[in-house]
């Protein structure tokens, strides 16, 4: 579990120091299926705890639902360009499993996971955004909620097109299309080279991890069944022989126990940590393409700006009466496109920053992540080991009392 | 998810990870790993070839990854007495009073022409196999001696044969199968290594028969070198033309000491034991001779069941190996997977916390990677110690054959029985009839002289018949004996070596896993 954005905003069972230090606590719990048939859907306790002053109070609960944190997610992703927003779980892709307790108990884990990290980044804990969405009702969520907005409402196709952009500038040039405007610097490039490489890996990395929890589950169910027939087989015997073959059988069966508990260990503190990052990683890729949006924006605003001069000055030349018109366009143009340079200036820099806090969490959450893999697979190991060793003295009796 | 992509998956990493082993990189640690006998690991030994040559382009994969020391990583059994497969042969091949010893191993395939009566030109091809014997059974020429011979397969089915006619009520070992779809797919050295590992195994589990080892056909087949001076099986149809003219023969026992009532029958035996059988089970009418051993028929039962949950439990284990197969695939794959993120995140190091993560995802990928070698032979041994399931349920094969011997001779036996009675009733009729002429009826008379002669015969056989199904139920009961006693000490070791097996790699997983817990300790949250 990651548990360090929650230590720095404070834990939501002790806040640090309650009065002198600011603090800002949120925990996503208590599940609740609502409604019913197709629409039927799962709501979520928003529980706050703050001595903030912009917030209504030391503690506030509120029921959200997962379309809510969306809402919020986009809501983010549009004012905070540059920041890396942290990552949503995504929606369940086969209808079957949207309700099994394991993937509401991973999502509800993700989506704390997710306003905390909201509510610990030094930037977007003072988003209005959030304080609306950790304390308005239910009805005003819902009517905001439902004002679709963000680049993430945007259809797929359009998606993939910005992606596109970024990635493939040589295709365009040899297809004879205009070349995009790309900025040209090398440092950047090998960021972007690296993340687009990162997702792949984690990808990779994050896909075995699942297979590794469902192998830890088919050896625990191969484990109960193997223990079962060995018991039969102990109960046609019925001497001392049929006395180990039932001990053998039941020690099977008490660790296929252990091997689905483990799995699912594994699952929540290894694989969803690792899916994650994969997801952080998208995040970031979508804050690229903003910040491509955005430099092109500003350079087609210079160039139409540049072109409004030229033709102010011909007309100044001119001594035409065109002049005053043309100058008021030329002074909102000019406006518009130092505005746009302010705005990738800032992303480029906002992203610079995010860039090394992001890699610094990640090595932090993927080293807790890994602890807990390991200790999990030592935990595992050793009750095997102590399960298999308590059986030997038994079968010894067994065989010297045959 | 699954299906090709796995598959593509798991040969790509299986590639990958016989590799990571072998390479040596260019650290000066690698001198120990690279002269690790491979013998240790036959699963890899085979690969190792095709890989030693070639120049690997994971190498570069390798500085990442230390070599894997072989002395921590791999040994074959914990338990001293069930060292490997071989033991359990030899030990139940020497009886501790005597100390006497058959060993026998095959070897050397080779091609031999099919020489005279070919009517297909150039003649059909067959293999020939090397069989050494050492021994010193008295039988055998006395102590020390060694010697071979070259056998085929049609040698072995001879010898199966006979060995089933002369040793009717014995669990004897059944041989193995002639494989001809699988000879005709299979590759030829595939398909020879098979044959060769099943035969060594058949002639083992004869000579560690207790009763079998001391036979005469089994001697001949190991001994004289040359043509098999054993009769070659014959089949039925052909023994239609002998059939009738051996019949007196056969019943009076002249071939050898026992009746060969299942080798040597004729048709007309045959026909009549069939009909026999049939008015038994469906005529109502009480047989003349019932199994009435009921202490044998509870055993018989309890054995069937006992097979089926036999049966059943080599099942379950075959999927348990499955499973702990993939597991240790999935591991190592996860393994591999994070080799190529510490490559990556060395590679362009943009930021400082790359150093860390690089140095964390290696220790995981040196953790993955162990633990995944560590399954693969958990499952090696695994396999051997559960493989004596697979030999029970051949061995009750063997007692299906000696339980069918008991009742096919009970029938002869029976069948015998209702001759006699149908004999007699004959003569008293014919009797009845000429006694009501006077002086009797001459043609009646030879008749009936000829019936007497029947019956007489008829009786030897029948004696012979009772005193073979004695002597095979004799042979039952003693089998079942032995079967008891060495059932309950195989599956005894069987267990324990599971068991010890299991825990002891489950024991060097988690000083895997424990050395990661310490190597990214400092990542603990609550000092756990």
């Amino acid at each position: 579990m990651i548990a360090t954005q929650r230590s720095v905003s404070g834990s939501s069972q002790s806040p640090r120091s309650p009065s002198s230090q600011p603090y800002l606590s949120v925990s996503v719990t208590d599940p609740v299926k609502l409604g019913n048939g197709v629409q039927a859907y799962i709501s979520y306790r928003v529980i706050t705890k703050t001595n903030l002053p912009e917030y209504q109070g030391p503690e506030k609960i509120v029921i959200r639902r997962y379309s809510d944190f969306v809402w919020l997610r986009d809501r983010l992703f549009e004012k905070y360009k540059g920041i890396f927003i942290p990552p949503l779980p995504e929606k369940s892709a086969v209808e079957k499993f949207r309700f099994s307790a394991e993937f509401i108990e991973m999502r509800r884990q993700a989506l704390d996971i997710f306003v905390n990290r909201i509510a610990s980044h030094h930037e977007l804990q003072q988003s209005e955004d959030l304080r609306t969405f950790l304390q308005a009702d239910e009805e005003t969520m819902e009517r905001l909620r439902s004002q679709e907005t963000g680049i993430f409402k945007k259809k797929p196709a359009d998606l993939m097109q910005i992606f596109k952009d970024v990635q493939s500038k040589v295709s365009d040039v040899v297809l004879g299309k205009e070349k995009p405007v790309e900025e040209s610097n090398p440092e950047y490039e090998k960021l972007k080279h690296y993340i687009f490489e990162l997702e792949n890996h984690l990808a990779e990395a994050q896909k075995h991890a699942y297979r590794l929890v469902k192998r830890h589950r088919e050896l625990g169910q191969s484990l109960s069944d193997f223990g079962k027939a060995v018991k039969l087989l102990g109960a046609c015997e019925g001497n001392s022989l049929g006395k180990a073959f039932s001990e053998l059988g039941t020690k099977s069966e008490t660790l296929s126990v252990k091997l689905q508990k483990e799995a699912h260990q594994l699952l929540m503190n290894f694989e969803e940590p690792l899916k994650d990052y994969v997801r952080a990683v998208q995040s970031i890729k979508a804050t690229i393409a903003e910040r491509a949006n955005a430099f092109r924006r500003q350079c087609e605003l210079a160039e139409t700006t540049k072109l409004k001069e030229i033709n102010l000055n011909k007309l100044t030349l001119m001594r035409s009466d065109k002049v005053g018109e043309a100058e008021i366009e030329y002074q909102e143009l000019k406006a518009e496109s130092e505005e746009a340079t302010r705005m990738f200036e800032m992303i480029v820099r906002l992203m610079n920053e995010e860039i090394v806090r992001f890699q610094e969490q990640k090595t932090l959450d993927m080293g807790i992540a890994f602890h807990e893999f390991a200790k999990g697979q030592a935990r595992l190991a050793n009750g095997i080991a102590n399960a298999w060793r308590s059986l030997i003295p038994k079968l010894e009796a067994c065989s010297s009392s045959s | 998810m699954m299906g090709n992509e796995e598959a593509d998956d798991l040969h790509e990493s299986r590639e990958e990870m016989e590799s990571l082993v072998l390479d040596e990189p260019s650290n000066g640690r690698s001198s120990a790993s690279a002269t690790v006998p491979d013998h240790h690991d036959p699963l890899l030994s085979s690969s190792s070839s095709s890989f030693s040559d070639r120049h690997n382009p994971n190498s570069s994969l390798n500085a990442f990854l230390d070599p894997p020391s072989y002395a921590e990583a791999i040994f074959t059994s914990f338990d001293p007495s069930s060292n490997g497969h071989e033991t359990p042969q030899l030990s139940s091949n020497s009886n501790p009073r005597s100390s006497d010893y058959l060993y026998i191993s095959i070897s050397d395939p080779q091609k031999e022409q099919e020489l005279s009566n070919s009517l297909v030109p150039g003649g059909t091809t067959f293999y020939t196999y090397l069989i050494t014997t050492r021994t010193n059974l008295l039988e055998f020429g006395g102590p020390g001696s060694e010697f071979s011979v070259r056998r085929r397969f049609k040698d072995v089915v001879t010898l199966s044969d006979r060995l089933s006619e002369s040793y009717r009520g014995f669990f004897i070992p059944l041989r193995p199968d002639k494989s001809v779809v699988e000879s005709q797919v299979m590759a030829k050295q595939e398909f020879l290594e098979q044959r060769r590992a099943s035969l060594e195994k058949y002639l083992r589990s004869l000579a560690a028969h207790p009763v079998i080892r001391r036979s005469e056909e089994l001697r001949l087949f190991l001994e004289v070198k040359g043509k098999l001076p054993l009769a070659k099986s014959i089949d039925v149809a052909s023994r239609v033309l002998d059939g009738a003219a051996r019949l007196p023969r056969q019943l009076l026992g002249e071939e050898g000491m026992d009746v060969n009532a299942k080798g040597g029958r004729d048709l007309l035996r045959l026909f009549k034991e069939l009909r026999q059988s049939m008015s038994t089970d469906w005529g109502g009418v009480k047989p003349l001779v019932v199994e009435e051993d009921k202490g044998f028929l509870e055993r018989k039962e309890r054995l069937a069941e006992f097979e089926q949950q036999l049966s059943n439990m080599s099942l379950q284990a075959e999927s348990l190996v499955k499973a702990q197969q993939d597991i240790g695939e999935t591991m190592g794959e996860l393994g591999l997977a994070f080799v190529k993120l510490t490559k990556f995140e060395t590679e362009e190091v943009l930021f400082e916390s790359q150093n860390a993560r690089a140095a964390d995802m290696k220790n995981v990928a040196t953790a993955a990677v162990k633990a995944s070698r560590l399954y693969r032979e958990l499952n090696a041994q695994t396999v051997k110690h559960l493989d004596k399931l697979h030999d029970y349920l051949g061995i009750f094969l063997a007692v299906g054959n000696a339980f069918s011997d008991r009742s096919s001779a009970l029938l002869t036996v029976q069948t015998l029985s209702s001759e006699l009675a149908t004999l007699h009733a004959r003569i008293e009729k014919l009797e009845a009839a000429s006694s009501k002429i006077f002086g009797g009826d001459r043609s009646r008379m030879r008749k009936i002289e000829e019936l007497k002669e029947s019956i007489r015969v008829t009786e030897e056989a029948k004696t012979c018949a009772e005193r073979e199904y004695e002597q095979i139920k004799e042979n039952n009961r003693s089998e079942l004996e032995r079967l008891d006693k060495e059932r309950h000490d195989d599956f005894m070791s069987m267990l324990r070596g599971f068991v010890v097996n299991q825990a002891g790699y489950a024991e060097k997983m988690a000083n895997v896993w424990e050395k990661l817990a310490e190597e990214t300790s400092g990542y603990a949250k609550d000092g756990s």
